[in-house]
């Protein structure tokens, strides 16, 4: 089938809907293609809450974006800093009109939580819920506003015509069908990366797919060496437990009870910024003062009755994964693979460098969260950024001829899937390959890098690619082929994986997340800069470009 | 330990157009949940096995499906807490939906019914500058509805849904709870309307197998209830459901118990003759089961308390009701 639309939007977590909205009040016809069913999608899992600085209230917002900036380790663009913090305040405010629930004080007014790297408490949240409770009122507007969804259509490819996307070929699970959908935008909001790491607190269907269809269209990946390990996972299964915890008071432990963030950040304590607390938490572990790989995160002294209120989840989860109860007793945790600051480099528009391609969300590098991110700005990036890719998108393709591609294009790709399905089985799976790429890279790109270990993990996944390019797969059938849908997003992930190992590899400094133990110290004079990935021959070739400083000169970062 | 799972599959592009079983014999960690098997069958043992899933963390909502004959998101089920003493586990996709393929199911009937409650916020009047002025405990009040997912566990196991499909079911209805409690709606009159008709609050059964499916505590069924409460406060009295439900409340406040003799009439009216005999048969099949109401219906000992007792729990039921829709300031 050819379909046409003005816009669409790929992916409908918080970024994608929030897109899809304002390009459908901009006037476009416009349409999301998501390959699972809206609230399906990952931003669910963010659970402690979205910054602002309500000025109204006295929080001026360069507060924020300074917090912000302090956070990114001096790398976030911070001309889109100053955008993101400025219009937080009125985007919470939409979010509350729209239906979310969000919690309050005593006047009724909305209530805030403390949340890490920054001096005060600027986090409205609903419990610990608070990304399921927006992704689901955001889909509440989708369905008040009518907006066309194709839901459990997988795009395999970006279409592309004298240079400009025009367009997306996608699979359509249920039936099998190849589609191609034209459109004089394409806004890509697929979310993050994560389970190019093995293990991760991101969802099964967190792979890259958006920044692996830039890249293959000629877009450029940047900063995609800043990596985001989160202080509090459980170990078993990778399962994140919310920041929220420690902004509500909880105590990080070593195995002799110290509460050890008094020697890494005395100020902060556990609420230094992300990166800080998981070095230092793997420190502890590497040091033996760990427990059985872990550390402690330690509630019982915020009572049961508090722990129920605003951290009810998180106890749920405990109680189904570990058997134990937050209010009983410290439950053991460890720095897990949870974000990719990195993404497909944007202008604060969300427009890439490819004319009628848009990105925003965590599939976009605007910059914001330079080399570490700070909890609770992750939603307030995908709201902030997603409203302005839309419009900006809807401006771009409003007034344009519906792009003139042939149905052949249809063809091309149909006999590349149809050439994945007849690949001869041999002894090797795509899950085999996969799990091999998530180990490496969490062996070697994690909290702590080295040359050498960035290095092989780069050779691994070349020759991963190598067993991908001609792995079989055993379903032929048509209908709802997961093994299908699971060897193109190996592909995406493969694509991630060497960009993210060779972008690590050429940041020779240690910053934000990017911490190097052969080159410990920042370097401003020379890695004051973005790292910048394009497709080659060759593999990914790295160039760099500048940081935008307006006001915040960088200083030594201390918590 | 060893595991054998036994997984109900259904492939359409099959000659035979008929589900089977399917064993898979596994030698799994303790700790493994029913949907760490599923994919250790998909990664290690047949690529071919469809469903759907990805948080692994009960929040998304994918993996609703039934283990054991009762619907559960299978990433939050121990193998251990489900398995018979042979180390069986029986999975099968949610029920009340169409399969598409093995433990995949057709949820865009489920999502037409969410839909037609008009599940968005209807403000009264402008939008304040800045946010709505309500209580926390309004607001939090909310939290445990909004905690739906919407995995469909509870539509699986609606046994009215599995003889009449038109009832908008306890995850539509669950949802249309978080309007009528939000203090910030301004529709909640047309609301109600909406959902006091067939198909809405009373053809729920109040048999409880919502609750007990209902794997984030959101309790459509209570919610069902107070939505009737509303409702009837309302003044929606004329459905078979809302004088159903007064009878009950007459007759027990009379005699202290149930007439059931005069509970029909009062429902269907004494003059609703064709309603009438269309229990005749109903009437027979209970006589021939020894099921029949006495005759002669005297009140029980102390029925002076009772009718006290439904006194103060209607009054208490209207200070709430006035509570609830003061709630926004």
């Amino acid at each position: 089938m050819i379909l046409d639309h003005d816009v669409i939007v790929i992916g409908a977590g918080l970024a994608g809907m929030r897109a899809a909205l304002a390009a459908q009040q901009e006037g476009a016809n416009v349409a999301v293609v998501s390959k699972v069913h809206p609230v399906r999608s990952h931003s669910n899992a963010a659970q402690g809450g979205i910054n602002a600085a309500l000025t109204d209230r006295g929080d001026p917002w360069e507060d924020h974006a300074y917090a912000t900036v302090k956070g990114s380790d001096y790398l976030g663009d911070q001309d889109a800093i100053e955008v993101m913090a400025k219009e937080a305040g009125d985007a919470v405010i939409e979010l509350e009109h729209m239906g979310v629930i969000f919690s309050r004080d005593e006047e009724g007014r909305l209530g805030t939580r403390r949340f890490g790297g920054q001096e005060r408490a600027r986090t409205f949240f609903v419990a610990d819920i608070t990304g399921q409770v927006m992704l689901h009122v955001l889909h509440e507007q989708l369905m008040k506003a009518g907006t066309k969804v194709y839901e459990e259509w997988f795009v395999t490819s970006l279409v592309m015509d004298e240079g400009r996307c025009v367009g997306v070929t996608a699979l359509e699970m249920m039936t099998g069908e190849l589609h191609l959908i034209r459109a004089n935008a394409v806004i890509l909001a697929t979310g993050g990366l994560g389970r190019v790491f093995e293990p991760s607190t991101n969802g099964l269907i967190v792979t890259g797919d958006g920044m692996a269809l830039a890249y293959e269209a000629g877009g450029s990946l940047m900063d995609m060496e800043m990596v985001q390990y989160h202080p509090t996972t459980l170990k078993s299964n990778g399962v994140l437990i919310t920041e929220a915890a420690r902004g509500e008071g909880a105590y990080l432990l070593n195995k002799d009870g110290e509460r050890f963030m008094e020697r890494y950040a005395p100020n902060m304590m556990e609420l230094a910024s992300r990166d800080v607390v998981s070095r230092a938490e793997q420190t502890e572990i590497n040091e033996g003062r760990g427990i059985d790989g872990c550390v402690l995160l330690d509630l019982r002294h915020l009572g049961r009755n508090f722990i129920e209120e605003r951290l009810r989840y998180i106890n749920e989860v405990t109680m189904d994964f570990l058997g134990m109860d937050l209010a009983d007793q410290p439950i053991p945790i460890r720095p897990g693979m949870h974000y990719q600051m990195g993404g497909v480099k944007t202008n604060v528009d969300g427009a890439t460098q490819i004319p009628g391609l848009y990105a925003a969300g965590e599939c976009a590098c605007v910059s914001v969260h330079g080399g570490n991110r700070l909890g609770a700005n992750s939603l307030l990036d995908t709201v902030i950024f997603g409203r302005r890719s839309g419009v900006a998108a809807t401006e771009f393709a409003l007034g344009k001829t519906v792009p003139a591609v042939s149905e052949t294009v249809i063809d091309t790709e149909q006999r590349r899937l149809r050439s994945i399905i007849e690949r001869e089985i041999g002894e090797d799976s795509v899950a085999s390959i996969r799990l091999e790429m998530g180990q490496v890279m969490n062996e070697n790109l994690a909290v702590f890098r080295e040359k050498n270990g960035m290095e092989a993990a780069k050779r691994k996944i070349v020759e991963l690619k190598e067993r991908a390019r001609i792995v079989g797969i055993r379903d032929k059938g048509r209908v709802y082929n997961t093994a299908l849908l699971f060897s193109l997003e190996l592909e995406f992930m493969l694509d991630c994986a060497e960009v993210i190992a060779a972008s690590g590899l050429s940041r020779e400094e240690s910053r934000g997340a990017h911490f190097r133990v052969d080159m410990r110290e920042r370097d401003d004079e020379n890695f004051l800069k973005h790292t910048v990935a394009t497709k080659s021959e060759k593999g990914p070739e790295i160039s760099f470009s500048p940081v935008t400083i307006t006001r915040w000169q960088p200083e030594e970062r201390k918590y | 330990m060893d595991i054998s799972l036994k997984v109900k599959r259904f492939d359409p592009q099959r000659e035979s157009e008929h589900a089977f079983q399917q064993e898979y014999v596994l030698d799994v960690p303790d700790y493994f949940t029913v949907l760490d098997a599923l994919i250790e069958v998909r990664e290690n043992v047949d690529e071919t096995l469809a469903f759907r899933c990805s948080c692994r963390a009960a929040i998304c909502g994918s993996c609703a499906m039934r283990v054991n004959g009762h619907a559960t998101l299978a990433c939050k089920t121990k193998l251990t807490d489900v398995m018979t003493s042979d180390q069986v586990v029986a999975v099968e996709p949610a029920g009340n939906l169409p399969v598409v393929r093995d433990l995949v199911v057709d949820m865009v009937p489920f999502w037409d019914k969410v839909h037609s409650v008009s599940p968005w916020i209807r403000p009264d009047g402008p939008e304040p500058e800045a946010e709505y002025v309500v209580s926390n405990d309004a607001m939090s009040h909310l939290n445990q509805v909004m905690g739906c997912i919407m995995c469909g566990a509870c539509v699986s196991d609606c046994t009215v849904l599995e003889v009449d499909n038109n009832f908008l079911g306890p995850a539509a209805l669950a949802k249309a709870y978080r309007f009528v409690a939000d203090p910030r709606d301004g529709a909640v009159p047309e609301r109600l309307n909406e959902y006091q008709k067939p198909g809405g609050v009373w053809d729920c059964t109040r048999c409880f197998e919502c609750v007990q499916a209902c794997p984030k505590g959101v309790a459509p069924m209570e919610r069902i209830m107070v939505l009737r409460e509303h409702v009837l406060a309302a003044g929606h009295k004329g459905t078979y459901g809302a004088r159903h439900t007064r009878a009950f409340e007459k007759l027990v406040a009379h005699s202290g118990r149930l007439d059931e003799l005069k509970l029909v009439p009062m429902t269907f009216g004494f003059f609703n003759i064709p309603k009438l005999i269309g229990m005749i048969p109903v009437a027979i099949r209970a006589a021939a089961k020894f099921k029949t109401p006495p005759l002669i219906h005297k009140p029980v000992q102390g029925v002076e308390k009772v009718r006290r007792l439904v006194k103060r729990v209607k009054s208490y039921q209207d200070a709430t009701h006035d509570n609830r829709s003061n709630g926004v300031s």
